[in-house]
This record gives C-alpha cells, structure tokens and sequence, in this order.
C-alpha cells in the first residue's frame, strides 16, 4: 500500500518526501482546496520546486482543488487546474463534477483521483466516475467499515485511497453545511471547516467557554484539558442530557488495521493533516513507513508515540469498526 | 398560468419518520387541499426504515396523480449496504415515475433516462448542472447552503432549465454513518429500535447555554431554525426560477403551501405571510442566511436587506 501524506507548506512536504512519503498532496494557497487555512499552502513556484523534489527521489504529487467551484468564479479553479498539470502533478484531486468534467475533457492524460469530498460510498458512485470523468482513484468517505471496503474494492476497476491516521470527520465529508450554519464558512465552498476566524475563548466564572459563532462550542471546568471548538466535536444538550452529541474530540487511528485494509484490496493509506507542522508530518510519516513495513507483532511499539500527538490524546477506528456507528 | 416569473411549488420528501398512517394521510391532505403541482415522497435518509411507507406508497401515488400532482420518487441520501444499492437499482429500473438523485450511484444509474437531482447532491455551478442535464436531469433542487448569488449565476447561464430552490423547512446539513439519535437515547444505528419515530419533527440539540441550534433526524442533521425564504423569492422567479420547494415539518403544510402560492402570485405581501408562518408552526425560528450569503442561522428581513444594500 503506499502512504500518502499531507504537505501545508514546502518544509512539510521536504519531510514528507525524507521521510519515506510514497506521495505528497497539496494545494495552492486560495480557495480551491479544502484546507485553505492562513499561512498554509502553496504558490505556484513553491509547487514547481516541490514537484521537482519530489521526482528526484521518486516520489509523487498530488495537487487538491477539492472544493467546489463557486458560481461565476469558476476560472479560479480551472487556473488552478491548468497550473497543476502544467506544473507536472502527477494526480488531480477533484471534488466537483464540473471541475472533474473541465479535467477529464481538457487533460484526458491526466491522472484524476476523487477527493473524499465527492462522498463516493458505494460501487455504483464509483462507476460513474469513471463512466463520466475516466476516474483513477477514489479516496473513500469514512463511512464505510473494512468489510464494507472489502466488498466494494472487488466490484470496481478503480484504485480505492483511505483515510488511516489524523484527523476524523464525523459525517460524510463534502456532505456537511454544518459550519457555515454556524459561521457562514463552510468546508465546501470556502475550504474551511470551524474556522479560527469565528472562534471566541471566554471565561464564565470558573469555566472556560469555547464558541463557534453565536454558539457554545463546549464548556471546560478548572483543570479539564480544553480543546479546540470544532462543531461536531462538541459537548451539547439533549433532552436534559449534556454530553459530545456527535463525537468526542478523537483523532482517527486505524493502524491496528493496516493488514485488513491491505487485505481489503486498499491501494493507498492517507495521512490528514495538511494544516499540521513540519515535526508532526516527519514523525508521522516515518512512523508510519516502519509500520507499514513491520510484523504486526511490532507495530505496537512502533505507533505508541504517534498516538501521544493525537488530538486530545484519544483515538477512534471510527466507521471502520461497525460498531462505531 | 404558469410563466418563468411564477415558480410551481414543489413537496420535498418527508425527512423524518413518520408511522405509515401518518405518512399516508399526510399525503392524503396534500392530493386534496395543497396548491402544489410537484411531489417527491419516498425514504431519503435511512434504509432501515423503509418499511414503515412502503405499504402505502401505491395508494398515495395514485390519490396524488388522481389530484393531478407530478410524482417524483427520491433515493436515498447514502448508500454503503449492499442491500440499499440493490434498492436504488432496483427503484431506477422498475420505476414508472420520473427519480431524484440523492447520491452519486443514483446518477450514476439514471444516465439517458429524464430524472431530478435532489438537494442533497453537490451543485455549486453552472459546470455541474450543465454536465448532469447532459446526462438527462431535467430539474435540480439546489443545495440549502447555495448563496443567491450562486443562484443567479446559474439561472442566468441555464435559460429555460428548471432549477429548483429549498425555501421551506428545516435544512439537512449533514449527514453520518454514525447515528446520533439512537446515540443520545443509548442505542446504536445497528440496533436502533426506530427510537427516531419518536420526534416526527426532529430531536432539538441545544447548546450548553440553552441556545436551539440543531435537530436530529436519525443519521441526518438538521437545522434547528426553519428555512423560510417566501420574502426572498421575488428577485429570483424573476431571473427564472422554476419551483419552490416546501420541506414537509410537522405543521400543516396545506397551509404553508397556501401561503408561498399566495405570495408567489402577488396576492399576499412577504411580511405579512411570515407573521402567519409563525403561527401555522410556532416556536421554531426561521432563517435565510445562506442565501444572503452569511452564516445559515442567520435572519435578514427585507428592510434590514435592503438597508445593507442587497438586491
């Protein structure tokens, strides 16, 4: 399986290749990816020397311009488009069926890979996206289970991409209105979900209130480890119930599923964590690379500090396990 | 008369579950008394509960096409069991009706034959829409979160294809394989005792500091303010709109569909049909912002707009 991992900036994608990275991905700095933070991304000429990096030590690009094309300003994303493969990425991570129809047409060479934000979850989505856009890869919605993926890698002539370590979306990526419910900045249109923009930190008598927009986040007492608001992690009421509605805040962590996956017929494990520092990517990337490689028997010693820079110290199998649901 | 400056009202599918005589006597209503001319019913947001409308599918078709309603049947909104592929296959080839696609197999298995793109796949443009009337969709319901901006854009590049917009009910904003419902009553998706059936208008998330903010639909989540767009649809049947559509909620609906076709056709003011919203379904908040391009919670009346300098 190869490991693909995330690059926010050119010194993240330099450890990532170093590090044993089969393939990078990436974005440009504006709107057409989904992690469209401030001081992340890259620009055309730090994409140009990336590329040429990473070919030198054999390893691939991918480029994202995995949001969706806003109306009327669809020559961002087309640039964006024309500069990536100009540049010689070697994959196209694409989320809009427009922006996918524009690639397929205009670069019918060009490796296309579906970005979990298309939410292709079952074997008939797959095939209309290689019918309608010659779809080479599909990275999958972390909705399905290993016997899930297992069923469906034998349906399809597609290569099928998971996410395996980082970051956890609780509902179907690319499916989710629920931070510009709150903050009018969405994931989809604007590549940024629970943006740092709209979160206020404030003290309520003894407690620590995290808001998103007009809305508590959470609420920490003295002493309890607080985090950051990201809307579906976070503690609300039902009925008179309080508690993590959705999920606690947990990162994703399927290492102990490496050889079912593999099992599986998963082409790809993917790394989240572009909006992460250079230190974290080198670690986990290298981590991961002995990992991959080592008998299962040693992979316990190999992940145990990997799982210490997890978000809030937990980790989840998430939808992997059926009995997450 | 229908014309470009006057959109047909359209009946979304019901998102909750309803008991199967109440979904049927809901329609029932609907075919008698509602100013609709477009209906699309059938279970969107999860497979397990299709059972509970199934036995009553036929009968309300035939009393809603009896009442001279166009029948749409919906699929549903994610499909990872073999066993709910095989439904929307099987939905797509037997079907006498024209389908709306929620998810991508279903576009994928209605290449060539006429069929509607439903609310809760990804059209932010007109690239998509074109590529997807290409392959015979002949309506698409836009996206909640789709600015007006967005809107006509779309409208303009598309003369004469019928774009549909999400104007009443609350809004999905996402969707799970994790159930939070069953979650928050301690149950699982796998082992859910169809405990959702227990809020026929949603489940009220609030947050620690009692605010409303979300409702729980089964897997789905929803907004907890009703979108209420009828004093913002002016503008766009102008630029071309062709349906409005109603979201069914737990209130009567009849009377929301009154109100919008009142509007629509010049016989009520905006203002004056959101007062009578407010009492048709009470104690929920109403919405616009998305498509004033601010958060999705947010309310801008027509004054306020049009001090801000909207169109």
């Amino acid at each position: 399986m190869e490991l693909i991992c995330p690059a926010g900036t050119p010194a993240a994608f330099r450890e990532a290749v170093e590090a044993g990275a089969d393939a990078v991905y990436c974005g440009f700095r504006d709107e057409t990816n989904a992690r469209n933070f401030p001081g992340l991304n890259f620009s055309r000429e730090e994409l140009r020397q990336s590329i040429a990096l990473a070919h030198s030590k054999r390893v691939l690009t991918f480029v994202a311009l995995n949001t969706f094309m806003r109306a009327g300003d669809e020559a961002l994303w087309y640039r964006a488009a024309d500069d990536a493969v100009a540049l010689g990425a070697d994959a196209l991570i694409l989320a809009d069926f427009g922006l996918m129809a524009y690639v397929a047409e205009k670069y019918p060479e060009q490796r296309l890979h579906v970005s979990v934000q298309a939410s292709a979850s079952n074997a008939d989505a797959i095939r209309f996206l290689i019918e309608a856009f010659g779809a080479k890869r599909v990275v999958l919605p972390r909705v399905l289970t290993v016997q899930d993926i297992a069923r469906l890698t034998r349906q399809i002539d597609c290569e099928v991409e998971v996410f395996a370590f980082g970051g956890l979306c609780v509902m179907a990526e690319g499916r989710c209105s629920l931070s510009s419910y709150a903050t009018g900045k969405s994931p989809n249109m604007n590549g940024v979900c629970s943006p740092a923009s709209h979160v206020r930190y404030r003290q309520d008598g003894p407690d620590l209130v995290s808001e998103l927009g007009a809305y508590t986040i959470n609420r920490f007492a003295p002493g309890e480890a607080s985090g950051y608001p990201t809307l579906c992690k976070g503690r609300f009421e039902i009925g008179d119930v309080e508690g993590y509605a959705f999920e606690d805040p947990v990162s994703l962590d399927v290492i102990d599923e490496i050889d079912a996956l593999r099992a599986a017929g998963v082409s790809a494990l993917k790394i989240e964590g572009r909006q992460r520092g250079k230190a974290y990517v080198a670690e986990v990337v290298s981590s991961l690379k002995k990992a991959l490689d080592a008998a299962p028997a040693e992979r316990a010693a190999l992940v145990a500090r990997l799982r210490a820079m997890s978000e809030g110290q937990r980790t989840t199998t998430g939808a992997y396990d059926k009995r997450w649901r | 008369m229908t014309t470009t400056a006057n959109p047909a009202l359209s009946l979304g599918p019901v998102y909750f579950l309803w008991d199967g005589p109440k979904w049927r006597d809901f329609y029932f209503r609907i075919a008698d008394e509602a100013p609709v001319e477009h209906v699309t019913l059938g279970e969107t947001v999860c497979s397990k509960r299709q059972h509970f409308s199934e036995p009553h599918v036929a009968e309300v078709i035939e009393r809603l096409e009896a009442a001279g309603k166009r029948v749409t049947l919906s699929t549903l909104a994610m499909v990872t069991l073999e066993r709910e592929s095989r439904h929307v296959r099987d939905l797509i080839r037997d079907s006498v009706h024209p389908v709306e696609a929620n998810d991508l197999s279903a576009l994928g298995l209605l290449k060539g034959r006429p069929h509607s793109i439903g609310p809760l796949v990804n059209v932010y443009n007109a690239a998509t829409a074109r590529m997807l009337a290409a392959r015979g969709a002949q309506n698409i319901c836009l996206p909640p979160e789709l600015p007006a901006a967005s809107i006509r854009e779309m409208l303009a590049a598309m003369p004469g294809f019928s774009f549909e917009l999400f104007a009443f009910g609350r809004m999905p904003l996402a969707i799970s394989a994790r159930c939070a419902h069953a979650r928050s009553k301690g149950l699982t998706k796998d082992n859910c005792q169809f405990i959702c059936g227990e809020e026929p208008d949603g489940l009220p998330l609030r947050t620690l500091d009692r605010q409303s903010f979300l409702v729980l639909n089964g897997v789905q989540t929803m907004s907890s303010s009703c979108a209420v767009l009828v004093d913002d649809l002016a503008p766009l049947a102008e630029a071309g709109l062709s349906r409005v559509r109603l979201s069914p909620q737990d209130c009567d609906m009849v009377a929301v569909a009154n109100l919008y076709r009142a509007v629509l056709d010049g016989r009520m003011d905006g203002a004056e049909a959101i007062a009578e919203l407010a009492s048709v379904y009470p104690g929920v908040p109403f919405s616009n912002g998305f498509l004033h391009q601010q958060e999705g919670a947010a309310w801008v009346s027509r004054g306020r707009n049009a001090a801000m300098g909207h169109a």
